[in-house]
């Protein structure tokens, strides 16, 4: 924690800023000279041999130095066959197989609500105008696990700033897929289908808030929530939605389904908080995915010092 | 129940109700316990805790429905099992979970129901698994009975402590409630409708 801290504080220069832009820039051009696959399957597999060839490809990304850790990743096998994903099942580990046939193409997510430019597009044209970035952030579920995760994704905000949301857009509402013929688990009613996830709109512009459409250099594998999924690091698991069709702007904070599900326990905010325990469990620890022992959770996940400015003057424990 | 040779029965059972433990190590030894092992643990000893539980209670409706008497036989071996996964479900908890935080561990069975209902049920396993023995049959007599009728709270503190800490699918864990609700109703219908057979009286062996 202190580490990432300390990085942010005192290791950004203006050349970790720029460098990767030109970086990016070659590689753009060398895409457009050889072919963009070709160039483009260098890095992922040069940083990340273990990944294997299963995986597919993804365009050229630059690493983020500033948004990074030197805490060990977890295993790709663990990030891939430990998913809570309820649309494909309940049990964790049954995700990774009832997701392998999940078609993510051809994709469209819908914008609308309090916005200049609602409409519906291709997940392509929706992706073209970002430039993707590696990010390694730390994720902690609810149920008082987390791992370490090389996401790769893009800004939220550099995506709301295209669609120019209204002076009343004061919330964002995301939407996961709705589909039984192909996530099963929908066929039940366990959660209130379709799956509704929400930010506050400073939450959403936060530069740590990033859509995430790829994993350890490669296509983010359809049980992490492909094609496009949010990461919203200081925040639980729950949060970060899966497979997104619709990004809404809203006046009034949405109800998201788990509020609906279970108020008492899980809340809009749903901050990382030690000192908050969820009604039928203490936050104070956690299991990282890798290890036996559990470790001290830390405020906000660890990024305290970026996003708590955000809640100043709130009660944490009623927005909890 | 003559078919069956008594002899080689008691041990078969016995090597039955190892069998999770032994395919927990096997997967424990080649790292084949996914990627959270003491979640795992957790869940396996626990399942295994509430299946023998059952098991056990379920011995004297099998025994009243065919008049075997084997079912009895083995009663005691499944109790005793029941209680070593449950030492083993505790055991995690105690070391993986808290690392021995005794304070910790006294305010979580304070402040959580699901683990004030396990442990309760758990200390109240204790004196059962104590007195399993003939001697403390015979010494304790009619008290024995008394003392071992809390095995049905210990089953209602069981079934509970799973519904409670379940996230959301409740189905699993209504599955035994179910079971364990079949098995009371079993109980009270039995006694109403028929004569009581001291079902106590095949526990000396």
């Amino acid at each position: 924690m202190l580490l990432i801290q300390s990085r942010s504080r005192h290791h950004i220069r203006s050349s970790e800023i720029t460098e990767p832009r030109l970086y990016l820039d070659r590689r753009r051009f060398l895409g457009a000279a050889t072919g963009l696959l070709a160039a483009a399957s260098l890095p992922a597999a040069l940083l990340y041999p273990e990944v294997g060839r299963a995986a597919r490809r993804l365009p050229p990304f630059t690493r983020s130095q500033r948004y990074t850790t030197d805490e060990a990743l977890t295993d790709y096998e663990d990030i891939t066959h430990y998913n809570n994903f309820y649309e494909f099942s309940t049990d964790k580990e049954e995700v990774a197989e009832r997701a392998r046939h999940f078609r993510t193409e051809p994709w469209s997510v819908v914008i609308d609500g309090e916005v200049e430019k609602p409409g519906r597009y291709h997940l392509e044209d929706l992706l073209r105008p970002h430039a993707l970035e590696e990010r390694i952030y730390r994720l902690r579920c609810v149920e008082a696990w987390s791992m370490v995760i090389p996401w790769v994704g893009f800004p939220l905000a550099d995506l709301i700033k295209r669609f120019r949301p209204t002076s009343r857009a004061k919330y964002v509402e995301f939407t996961t897929l709705y589909d039984p013929e192909q996530m099963p688990g929908q066929r039940r009613n366990i959660l209130d289908w379709p799956y509704v996830e929400g930010l506050r709109m400073d939450e959403a512009m936060h530069p740590l808030t990033i859509l995430a459409v790829g994993l350890y250099g490669r296509v983010l594998p359809n049980q992490n929530g492909a094609p496009l999924r949010l990461v919203v690091p200081w925040k639980y698991g729950f949060k970060n939605i899966k497979s997104i069709v619709r990004i809404r702007f809203v006046e009034h904070q949405p109800v998201t389904t788990w509020m609906k599900a279970s108020p008492r326990e899980y809340g809009f905010y749903a901050n990382v908080n030690p000192e908050v325990d969820h009604p039928r469990w203490s936050q104070a620890r956690e299991r990282r995915i890798g290890e036996f022992f559990k470790r001290k959770t830390l405020m906000f996940n660890g990024y305290g010092e970026e996003v708590a400015h955000l809640y100043a003057g709130m009660d944490l424990r009623r927005f909890f | 129940m003559s078919i069956f040779n008594m002899r080689a029965f008691k041990p078969l059972v016995f090597l039955l109700c190892l069998l999770p433990f032994i395919l927990l190590l096997v997967d424990l030894i080649n790292d084949d316990l996914g990627a959270n092992p003491v979640e795992k643990i957790s869940h396996r000893t626990g399942d295994w805790t509430l299946r023998l539980l059952l098991l056990t209670l379920s011995m004297t409706p099998l025994r009243q429905l065919t008049g075997w008497k084997a079912p009895l036989r083995i009663r005691r071996m499944l109790g005793l099992f029941t209680f070593f996964y449950a030492t083993l479900h505790f055991l995690t908890y105690l070391v993986f979970d808290q690392f021995f935080d005794w304070q910790e561990i006294y305010r979580d069975i304070l402040k959580r129901p699901y683990i004030t209902l396990g442990f309760s049920a758990y200390v109240l396993l204790v004196p059962l698994a104590a007195t399993s023995t003939n001697g403390m049959i015979k010494r304790l007599g009619r008290r024995w009975r008394q003392l071992h009728q809390m095995v049905y709270v210990v089953a209602t503190l069981g079934v509970l402590h799973y519904l409670w800490l379940v996230k959301k699918d409740l189905r699993e864990p209504l599955v035994y409630a179910v079971l364990w609700l079949l098995l009371l109703l079993w109980r009270v219908w039995y006694k109403r409708s028929a004569a009581p057979v001291p079902a106590g009286g095949s526990q000396k062996e």
